[in-house]
């Protein structure tokens, strides 16, 4: 195999599985380690920085991360769970102090650029907070009388009470906006015609699907589409559901209705889903919160009929299936031949999907559209087919998450800025990274090098019948500062990189044998498939990454499979030579302002 | 701060025959000095007893005083320690094993250890023919000291200060041949996949086996112009053979091009394979490896591998026919008889 660059910071990125798995590349190691140092301030401004919405995050994040963590692959047979890493960035919200001499200044007199910002989500908040520090000036607009876009009308309080998000809103916002709430934005051109300098679409993936099957038509008093409903609920227009309660589909919209209408007055509330419970689409923690308040999950039903008694809806007929995988492993669902099922009802809550709309951009205005009625968009550049149109977020690519559209919309702040000062957006800003060594003495690191055992520690929550008795009661109470430095030590610092110079090295073994995971060999170099099955314990994930050092004078080379490296340390603890060395690596995305200064 | 190691290993870590995990044959975390060749020791130590699926409570360490006499303590921590006084290794070794015979005996010790304050030791423990392993860790120096020239500090070998040694090293693997040792192996701590496997054929050996280990002393004698360094060993060592080993429960089935490799079969059944040996070595002649080594020497080389194997010798137990029994498992009337047997041992000498 090819030595290794490891001047190109992609290689260390690679390294630190949470951060490159988090679609905004939030340092985490870094904000974890300022948790455990009780720096609040100095770990909230980390996320702050990248995700702009670290208490909101903090609570509702999908967490890719966590599935990449590191930690998550020591265990035995997947006996060890990942690092908490989005509950302790709520710790670093919850206990920071007043941040606000800490955000950056807003200059006094703008750069003479007009930006219209439509829909107030996280994605043109997000624009908003890389733009404002630039001088430029802003118009949000949205159609709801509030900004926060689906994390106030959909996310429900009880999992991210309004306090948070309003504090969050407004260290963005800070009174330099121009706010138009209240009203649709119902053209495009109209817009494009008040002169702005550049117009981003943030306006996400509003509309719900509907599910049209006998007797829908009878009764749509009592069929609601959910994310309709959850915003109705959420600006209090609707106060009350049935006793009875059917939610249909399996992802997070789901649970979120199945959660809010206990909270409602549904007292029977059920989950009904086609599929078998491994597809299902809503994240499990997502899931074990809606079965730990006494909602079951029936897998396995497809909807067929909505009963209809006397012009009321009575219940609902389902018919029973199971998966079968064709030799492809394509999969269809089964009929088993059993009896339908029939489950009573008040209400139902349709929780099968969302689609975007435009039907108030005008279809030639240079604005092209391609399948299913989506926008042409550069999802690097996140440019639509007219040069001053960004789009990101939900609007951009469909129905995702915050932190995806936080992402997103970084990129297009720069092509905003970019386009703005008259640069080329396709020329992407690099990355800023740091690389420095973190020994302190001949045992000490300025890490905490050592690997806490710990099992993953469960964040506590209220008692559920408090919880069930106001939709507005955060369920979780996060961990306190204790709980948070117990699982923050748990993570491993993967940021801290083992650095390897093979000049230095004099083939004693120290550091192959202290290795408590083996992932060090020094071996004949070959290409990629033999190497990996070569080393001491064959690298079989070949989605991580193998580092191959330069020739040694045995003529063999230094291999280190980066899976399940601990970060320990103790390689370079045992370097006579110091050919291993241990150095932070810091890796940040380029954000808008920064890029034009380049 | 790390001086501890972190419990995770790697996650396809198998487990040995009787379900231990190599971490269960690990010691403390080495407090010698980064580096250094005896750690190298310790780990291939801990890999073949690992491999072997011995018992960790069935073996005895025992080692004298040293850099080299303290492993130990970094290996096999759930088994039998005895760090016991300078050179006086091979004492407490004869003494322990002959009250309990059913451990397996494992002596550590140095050049220093060896060499000079324990060479008495060493011949008489050689030639009683004690069933143990023992293993020199070589690093031509006293390291715990500080690195002073040891005996078998290499003619001509220049220390870190640069003066070169003046007098002719006693070579152990020789001194042991020609004391009738069964078993004797020279290798280095930087090679385990030939240091492994003789630890292994050493542990199944009935009766004394001896591994000089070239252990390179990282902080004193890894200077140019040492001759125990890691660079001038890496450069002069010279195999006898590729050597493998077939421990008695498992069944051969590589096969080999005939010609290409010796067997040599243990008394338990377990199988030596020595592989591409040199042209005309046989490790089954006394002579022949005291030849070879001279010659090895004489072209500046050093001569690695099994040197020598009696396949089925008689230990110190036969020679001195001993009770079969350990003595902690012998009840009170056979170890105590009585006046009457006393008396009548006495009347046998009269
Ligand atoms: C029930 C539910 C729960 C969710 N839970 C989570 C979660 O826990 N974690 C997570 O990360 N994500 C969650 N999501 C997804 C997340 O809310 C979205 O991915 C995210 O808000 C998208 O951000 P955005 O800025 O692209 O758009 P949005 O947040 O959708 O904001 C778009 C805004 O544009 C406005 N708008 C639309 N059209 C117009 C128009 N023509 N004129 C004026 N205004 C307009 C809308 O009113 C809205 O305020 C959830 C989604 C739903 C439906
Ligand atoms: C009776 C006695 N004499 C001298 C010493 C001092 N001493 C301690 S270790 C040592 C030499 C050790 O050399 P070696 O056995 O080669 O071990 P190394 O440290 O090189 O591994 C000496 C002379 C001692 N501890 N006890
Ligand atoms: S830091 Fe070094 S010793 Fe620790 S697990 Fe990684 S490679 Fe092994
Ligand atoms: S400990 Fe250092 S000198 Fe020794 S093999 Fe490892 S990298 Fe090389
Ligand atoms: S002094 Fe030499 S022998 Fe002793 S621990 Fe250090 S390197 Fe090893
Ligand atoms: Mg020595």
């Amino acid at each position: 195999m090819e030595v290794t660059n490891t001047a190109d910071p992609e290689y260390f990125h690679r390294v630190v599985d949470c951060q490159y798995a988090c679609p905004a590349h939030t340092p985490v190691p870094e904000y974890i380690r300022l948790i455990a140092q009780g720096r609040y301030d100095d770990a909230y401004m980390i996320n702050w920085e990248s995700n702009v919405f670290p208490g909101v995050l903090g609570r509702t994040c999908d967490r890719p991360c966590e599935p990449a963590c590191r930690r998550g692959r020591l265990g035995k047979d997947g006996s060890e769970e990942p690092v908490a890493i989005c509950r302790l960035k709520r710790v670093a919200a919850d206990n920071k102090d007043n941040i606000l001499s800490r955000l950056p200044a807003i200059p006094s007199n703008n750069n003479g650029k007009r930006i219209a910002l439509i829909g107030a989500g996280p994605a043109s908040l997000t624009v908003a907070r890389d733009l404002l520090p630039l001088g430029y000036e802003l118009v949000l607009f949205d159609e709801q009388k509030v900004a926060g876009g689906m994390m106030r009308s959909q996310i429900p309080s009880f999992r991210l009470p309004e306090k948070v998000l309003n504090e969050e809103i407004d260290f963005i916002l800070r009174d330099q906006v121009e706010l138009r709430l209240g009203k649709r934005v119902d053209s495009m051109k109209a817009v494009l015609d008040e002169g702005f300098d550049a117009v981003f679409i943030g306006t996400g993936a509003p509309k719900g699907k509907e599910l049209n099957l006998p007797g829908s038509e009878e009764c749509t008093a009592n069929i609601h589409v959910g994310v309709s409903w959850l915003s109705s609920v959420a600006f209090e227009h609707t106060t009350r559901i049935g006793r009875r309660v059917i939610v249909l589909g399996g992802g997070n919209t789901a649970m979120d209705c199945c959660r809010t209408a206990r909270r409602l007055g549904g007292e029977d509330v059920k989950v009904v889903v086609r599929s078998p419970r491994e597809t299902m689409k809503a994240s499990p923690w997502e899931i074990e919160d809606a079965e730990h308040e006494g909602i079951p999950i029936l897998n396995n039903h497809v909807p067929k009929e909505f009963i209809v008694e006397n012009g009321r809806l009575v219940g609902m007929r389902f018919e029973k299936v199971e998966a079968q995988y064709d030799e492809n492993g394509k999969r269809s669902l089964v009929p088993t031949g059993e009896d339908p099922v029939v489950i009573p009802c008040d209400d139902v809550l349709v929780a099968v999907g969302q689609e975007n709309s435009f039907p108030w951009i005008e279809r030639d205005i240079g604005i092209e559209f391609g399948d299913w009625d989506m926008l042409k968009v550069d999802t690097r550049t996140f440019a639509t087919t007219n040069k001053k149109v960004f789009v990101a977020g939900d609007a951009a690519i469909g129905p995702e998450n915050i932190i995806t559209a936080v992402a997103q919309a970084h990129q297009a702040a720069i092509s905003i800025d970019k386009y703005c000062m008259g640069q080329a957006i396709d020329d992407r800003p690099a990355p800023g990274h740091t690389l420095i060594s973190q020994k302190m003495g001949v045992h000490e690191w300025s890490y905490s090098s050592s690997v806490a055992d710990d099992p993953r520690h469960v964040v506590p929550l209220i008692a559920t019948d408090k919880a069930l008795a106001d939709r507005k009661v955060e369920v979780e109470l996060g961990f306190d500062r204790q709980l948070g430095l117990e699982e923050a030590e748990r993570c491993l610092n993967c940021d801290v990189q083992t650095v390897f110079e093979a000049k230095r090295c004099i083939e004693c073994d120290a550091c192959v044998d202290i290795c408590p995971t083996d992932c060090l060999t020094m071996i004949g170099n070959s290409e990629e498939g033999q190497l990996r099955e070569n080393l001491t314990f064959p690298a079989r994930n070949v989605e991580q990454p193998l580092f191959i050092s330069d020739d040694l004078a045995t003529g063999r080379v230094m291999v280190k499979d980066e899976n399940v490296c601990l970060h320990c340390g103790l390689c370079a603890e045992r370097c006579p030579t110091g050919a291993w060395d241990m150095q932070k690596f810091l890796y940040r995305v380029t954000q808008a302002g920064k890029a034009c200064q380049l | 701060m790390t001086y501890l190691r972190p419990n995770f290993r790697h996650p396809d870590a198998p487990t040995n025959r009787i379900g231990f995990t190599e971490k269960d044959y690990e010691g403390a975390l080495s407090t010698l000095c980064a580096g250094c060749g005896h750690d190298s020791i310790s780990s291939a130590i801990v890999s073949a007893c690992f491999e072997l699926s011995i018992e960790p409570h069935r073996v005895a360490k025992l080692s004298g005083i040293g850099c080299s006499s303290k492993t130990p303590t970094y290996f096999l921590s759930n088994s039998h320690g005895f760090n016991s006084v300078h050179g006086r290794m091979p004492s407490v070794t004869t003494g322990a094993n002959l009250a309990n015979r059913d451990l397996i005996y494992l002596g550590v010790s140095g050049d220093g250890d060896s060499a000079s304050i324990g060479l008495g030791q060493f011949g008489h423990v050689v030639r009683r023919n004690l069933n143990m392993l023992y293993v020199l860790e070589n690093n031509g120096c006293y390291g715990l000291t500080k690195g002073q020239t040891s005996a078998t500090t290499d003619l001509d070998s220049v220390n870190k200060a640069g003066v070169n040694n003046p007098f002719e090293p006693i070579d152990l693997t020789k001194l042991a041949l020609q004391l009738g040792a069964t078993f004797v192996a020279r290798s280095f701590s930087g090679d385990k996949e030939q240091l492994v496997p003789l630890i292994k054929a050493a542990i199944s050996h009935r009766g004394f086996a001896f591994i000089d280990v070239i252990s390179p002393c990282v902080t004193f004698n890894n200077n140019p112009g040492s001759k125990k360094s890691y660079d001038f060993v890496r450069e002069h060592c010279e195999a006898t053979a590729t050597i493998d080993f077939v421990p008695m429960q498992e069944e051969i089935t590589t096969a080999y091009e005939p010609g290409s490799t010796k067997e040599v079969t243990l008394h338990d059944g377990s199988v030596i394979r020595l592989q591409k040996p040199m042209t005309d070595y046989r490790p089954d002649n006394r002579h022949a490896a005291l030849e070879a080594l001279h010659r090895a020497e004489q072209r500046g080389e050093i001569l690695t591998g099994l040197l020598y194997i009696d396949e089925d010798p008689s230990d110190l137990h036969d020679t001195l026919n001993t009770v079969s029994t350990a003595l902690n498992a012998l009840d009170e009337e056979a170890l105590c008889p009585g006046n009457k047997v006393l008396q009548s041992i006495n009347r046998s000498f009269r």
